[in-house]
């Protein structure tokens, strides 16, 4: 029914999805920006590329143990530096991504080096991608709105008041960098499984940048938001073949602009919801009228100011 | 030997000088990582490379010209986003995403525009080196280190003993104490973010007689960063400072251990001095850290 290529755009795009959710639990949530999300997804994909490849475990396993690993690596790496705040915690994240990669290509006999790991079976079908998206989606969304996440919206507005009403914030925003960590984690699992091939280089700065531009677009403060800046950042070069050179650059612009016109992003704060936009519709034609009198009444009033 | 690599790793070292103070400067205007700055480097170097091949101009001109290139592009940016944003009131973060924005923008319009190959400068400089006692020492390190070491001095003077420094000092302190008592901020700020491109061309095109000119190379602002972080942000003297050792580190750590690993041990000795001296070697604000 779907060819292989149509496939492989919806497994791209499901697993963009999981990375940029636990990229907007983290930037859009609770305001910690992280540069180092590629290396959770590199240390996902290999420690699952390798329990699949060397010790045979079933993908279901190797996937869990993935994403595990990288929450545990995150666990570590944030009770360290999460005490440090704004630029200083995101550049020891951008050293910890690199370190990462470096170490990667540096450990030949473990992970292939930079000549890649390959080998590893392709379980990823679109069916299991999506399933997956889905998956990642509901837990996300169960994890903001229950009390973790309203006490990560707490410290994004304001983490002295957040502290001051009992919030443990270094606990909470660790544990949101470790939800982050282990989403990258998850998406890394599916991209080996997918590629079946992957090289330490797949997961550079440039990965990270990807990451945090698609959050940006799609809005910080809204989990649909982040979707829908997924869909769009992968399905846009995808549909628009001629563009794709000029992908990355319109990223970059799209950024700029968002953030100069629109700062809340696509969706802003609010969550996608069914029964606003189909009153909006409705609402239109009258808001139209509305607008349209408005400046019928301006035009008359600076007439007769003439 | 040692010596030889204490020389290279000084000469580097100063590059990463002349774009980490552009990084801190701003920093301690605007408490805002200034993620474009490696980019505005990058074409400088572009700028002058493309004034000799193109425009076939002697080489100081290409210099003058890759320079003010550079110092217009960091006042462009001011004024196209970071001014804007201030004005908006909106959340430091969003300065430095705008930042982050126009760097992704910048790396991969210079691809699109000069292509993703590495450009050679044309030899100004002899490749020979000089001998002074058992050092060999490349003319280009030498010419390169005392370049950086003329702009630097000048530069802390500036900062330290004009009227100009004087206003950049106390919006520094306080930017509303500052407008107060009648400097104006926004025209500062403008000279600065000039200043701070100016700087960086400097390095760029420095860079680019060194390594070649290529679109990536404005990554070399990551390791300014971690160099003005080593120093403690917002202080011109630690980025110096910062700069200088992460270079020295760096060369050694190729020259001993392997090329392959430098960058782990840069990046590992940022994370370690971090965590046992938030502020940086010269910070100025602990509060902010930690």
């Amino acid at each position: 029914m779907l060819n292989s290529f149509q496939q492989g755009v919806i497994i791209l795009v499901c697993i963009n999805v999981i990375a940029v959710l636990g990229m907007s639990v983290l930037t859009g949530f609770t305001r910690l920006f992280s540069f180092g999300n590629a290396g959770f997804m590199s240390i996902g994909a290999y420690a699952s590329a390798m329990l699949s490849v060397r010790l045979g475990m079933p993908f279901i396993i190797s996937m869990v143990f993935g994403a595990a690993f990288a929450g545990f690596i995150a666990y570590l790496l944030g009770s360290l530096t999460i005490r440090l705040k704004g630029d200083y915690f995101l550049i020891t994240c951008l050293g910890f991504g690199e370190s990462v990669r470096v170490l990667f290509n540096y450990t030949r006999g473990i992970t292939g080096g930079a000549a890649g790991f390959a080998g590893i079976p392709g379980t990823t079908t679109a069916t299991i991608a999506v399933v997956c998206a889905v998956l990642a989606f509901i837990i996300a969304w169960t994890f903001i709105h229950s009390k973790f996440g309203r006490n990560l919206t707490a410290i994004r507005e304001n983490e002295m008041a957040a502290d001051a009403v009992g919030i443990n914030t270094f606990r909470y925003k660790r544990l949101s960098f470790v939800f982050s960590a282990v989403f990258a984690g998850w998406a890394g699992a599916l991209f080996a499984h997918y590629m079946r091939f992957i090289t330490p280089a797949d997961f550079s700065l440039a990965k990270s940048c990807e990451l945090i531009t698609t959050t940006v677009i799609g809005g910080l403060g809204s989990l649909t938001g982040s979707v829908l800046g997924a869909l769009l950042v992968t399905l846009l070069p995808e549909l628009f073949r001629g563009l794709a050179e000029y992908r990355m650059f319109l990223y970059g612009v799209a950024v700029v602009v968002v953030i100069l016109l629109k700062p809340d992003g696509l969706y802003g704060y609010r969550e996608f919801s069914l029964k606003r936009t189909i009153n909006w519709w409705r609402n239109l034609p009258n808001m139209i009228r509305e607008k349209s009198a408005q400046r019928k009444q301006r035009r008359e009033k600076r007439g007769e100011s003439k | 030997m040692f010596f030889q690599q204490l020389i290279t790793g000084l000469s580097i070292g100063g590059v990463y000088a002349l774009i980490a103070t552009g990084y801190s400067l701003v920093y301690s205007l605007l408490d805002f990582s200034n993620w474009a700055h490696g980019e505005v480097a990058m074409l400088g170097a572009y700028v002058a490379f493309m004034a000799i091949s193109a425009l076939n101009l002697p080489f100081l001109a290409a210099v003058v010209l890759g320079i003010a290139g550079a110092a217009l592009i960091s006042l462009f940016n001011e004024r196209l986003a970071y001014r804007r944003i201030r004005h908006n009131k909106s959340p430091n973060m969003f300065l430095m995403i705008a930042a982050m924005g126009l760097s992704t923008t910048y790396q991969n319009a210079a691809t699109l525009v000069f292509g993703a190959k590495f450009k050679q400068y044309p030899n100004v400089l002899p490749i020979s080196s000089v001998s002074i006692g058992n050092l060999r020492i490349g003319v280009l390190d030498l010419v390169s280190l005392i370049i950086t070491a003329v702009v630097l001095v000048v530069l802390i003077i500036v900062i330290n003993k004009t009227k100009f420094g004087l206003n950049v000092r106390a919006i520094a302190c306080n930017s509303q104490t500052a407008d107060l008592l009648g400097i104006k901020v926004d025209k500062c700020i403008a000279t600065v973010f000039l200043l701070a491109g100016a700087l960086a061309g400097c390095a760029g095109i420095l860079l680019g007689m060194k390594y070649n000119v290529y679109p990536t190379m404005g990554n070399v602002g990551v390791k300014a960063f971690i160099a003005s972080v080593l120093g403690g942000l917002g202080s011109v003297p630690g980025a110096i400072v910062g700069a200088l050792l992460l270079g020295v580190i760096e060369t050694l750590a190729s020259g001993y251990l392997s090329s392959g690993l430098r960058d782990l041990i840069s990046f590992t000795l940022l994370i370690v001095i971090l965590l046992v001296r938030p502020a940086g070697l010269m910070g100025v604000d602990v509060q902010e850290k930690a």
